[in-house]
């Protein structure tokens, strides 16, 4: 019964995912290609680190699960805003 | 020869594998060749997951996607010329390493599938695993590297620390970066603990799962390369009298277990009886911190500030 | 059965990176290129907690740890690129 929760929920993340690399692909320009690709793709990777907490079973993995996503949210934030500041100043300079 | 999902999976990492490699040398721009070998090594990380090898993908996703990648891009940023952003590499000279490539490719495809479909002797997997529990660690690729070839993993290091001693030899370490703003700064900080917690854990779960001392070793260099990123000149690394001792600690803990076997009337660097985890902790520890300022000084490109003093401090002038 | 449902989830979210990555090779700006390494660290974790997974090898989480933290210094590695001012 879980593992088919947890199969429900990874497939909800795969259509963020999917979401993520349309907008990465059909926005235009930088900034809006940051917005799909780092909103869209750390929702689905927290759908997919439920979905996986669910099929594993196994609390301590599910706890790792959890830092993995929370680590992946801030480190993409900055980074994100890291990419935005230089693609602004790269067009200050052209 | 049934086709499943597995063979579709293998054939398109394989594929994408190959194009992220030839897209990564082709072309004229440096800067987006360097990004694609950066993606280059993120993929080649998941091929190793996808081949059951968890510790080669801990190794890749630490050395060729984050150290490699930051390393050529420091190279780019102190070619100072701005021509040499762009290289045109003639379209002959492209075709006749393209064929030189496939050459070689095809030659070690040859030598695998011979070496693993014609021989029937005992396969090393096999040996290591057989002998797992004399070894003292429970990961048997930990016991392969530390304990049945740690020959190799002693000349390994010794290796290593000759090319830390060529980076000596360059001269001054690189001009630093300047300060960063509120946003990278916070970053680096909270990013450089990490880096040394899951170091300091993957250090020690090396015995018993997929781990070890080159695994920690690249984070803390990791670590290091943020600390130079974040602006700090020197910083990251201690100073230099105790940086030359953390430098050959790997091979000095390998040499100082390896003599201590034989004063016990064992072989150089037969473990003793039962003592065999603790010592290859003690040695992956050294190895550690060797391997991580190793390749911390390659990112610095040079001796870092007050090397030279040090130096001369004890010798008379 | 939960294999082969894992085995496709893994086969379609690697098919959107590569869609994805279409963006590093055509990009125009070099913006656009650290955008497909921010794409594959967040889709590397992805498909790593999956393959994790299917193949039953915890350590796998670990190394889906290890390229987050990674593809954080690559970010600050690629956008702190320029030459000092000073």
């Amino acid at each position: 019964m879980t593992d088919l929760l947890g199969a429900l929920f990874i497939l909800a993340s795969l259509g963020f995912f999917a979401a993520g690399s349309i907008g990465l692909l059909r926005l235009p320009g930088v900034h809006a290609r940051l917005h799909a690709l780092t909103k869209a793709d750390n929702v689905g990777l927290g759908l997919l680190v439920v979905g996986a907490g669910l099929i594993g079973g196994d609390l301590l993995l599910a706890l790792k699960l959890l830092l993995v996503w929370l680590l992946v949210m801030v480190a993409s934030a900055i980074a994100a805003n890291l990419i935005a500041s230089h693609a602004m100043k790269d067009g200050e300079e052209s | 020869m049934e086709i499943t999902l597995w063979h579709l999976l293998d054939a398109l990492l394989a594929i994408l594998l190959l194009g992220l490699a030839w897209s990564a040398l082709s072309g004229s721009d440096l800067r987006r060749g360097v990004v694609l070998f950066m993606a280059f090594g993120l993929l080649l990380s998941l091929v190793w997951a996808r081949l059951r090898a968890p510790d080669l993908a801990l190794a890749e996703a630490a050395i060729g996607a984050g150290l490699s990648g930051a390393l050529l891009l420091l190279a780019l940023r102190d070619s100072e010329k701005p021509g040499n952003r762009t290289v045109q590499t003639p379209p002959l000279l492209q075709l006749a390493t393209l064929l030189l490539m496939l050459l070689l490719a095809a030659s070690f495809a040859l030598a695998y599938v011979t070496a693993v479909t014609g021989n029937n002797g005992d396969r090393l997997a096999g040996l290591a695993f057989g002998n797992l529990e004399q070894s003292g660690v429970s990961n048997p690729v930990t016991a392969v590297l530390l304990n049945f070839r740690a020959y190799d993993t002693l000349l390994e290091l010794a290796v290593l620390l000759a090319a830390t001693l060529g980076i000596l030899a360059l001269g001054a370490e690189r001009r630093p970066f300047r300060k960063p703003g509120l946003l990278l700064g916070g970053l680096v900080t909270w990013i450089t603990t990490l880096l040394v917690m899951v170091a300091g854990y993957l250090l020690w779960a090396g015995a018993h799962a997929p781990g070890g001392a080159f695994q920690a070793g690249a984070l803390l260099a990791a670590a290091i390369v943020m600390l130079r990123l974040g602006g700090m000149t020197s910083e990251g690394l201690p100073v230099s009298r105790l940086l030359r001792w953390l430098l050959a600690a790997g091979i000095a803990a390998f040499m100082l277990t390896g003599y201590l076997a034989t004063f016990l009337d064992l072989a150089f660097l037969q473990y003793p009886e039962g003592r065999a985890g603790l010592l290859i902790l003690l040695i992956e520890s050294a190895a550690m911190l060797s391997i991580a300022f190793s390749l911390g000084l390659a990112y610095l490109g040079g001796s870092p500030s007050g090397w030279e003093k040090s130096s001369s401090k004890g010798s008379p002038s | 059965m939960t294999e082969t449902l894992l085995l496709t989830a893994t086969l379609l979210l690697f098919m959107t990176l590569v869609t994805g990555l279409i963006r590093a090779l055509i990009g125009p700006s070099l913006q656009d290129r650290m955008l497909s390494i921010q794409l594959l660290g967040t889709g590397g974790v992805a498909l790593l907690i999956l393959l994790g997974l299917l193949l039953d090898i915890e350590a796998l989480v670990d190394t889906a740890l290890v390229l987050a933290l990674l593809a954080a210094v690559a970010a600050a590695a690629l956008t702190r690129r320029e030459t000092p001012r000073d």
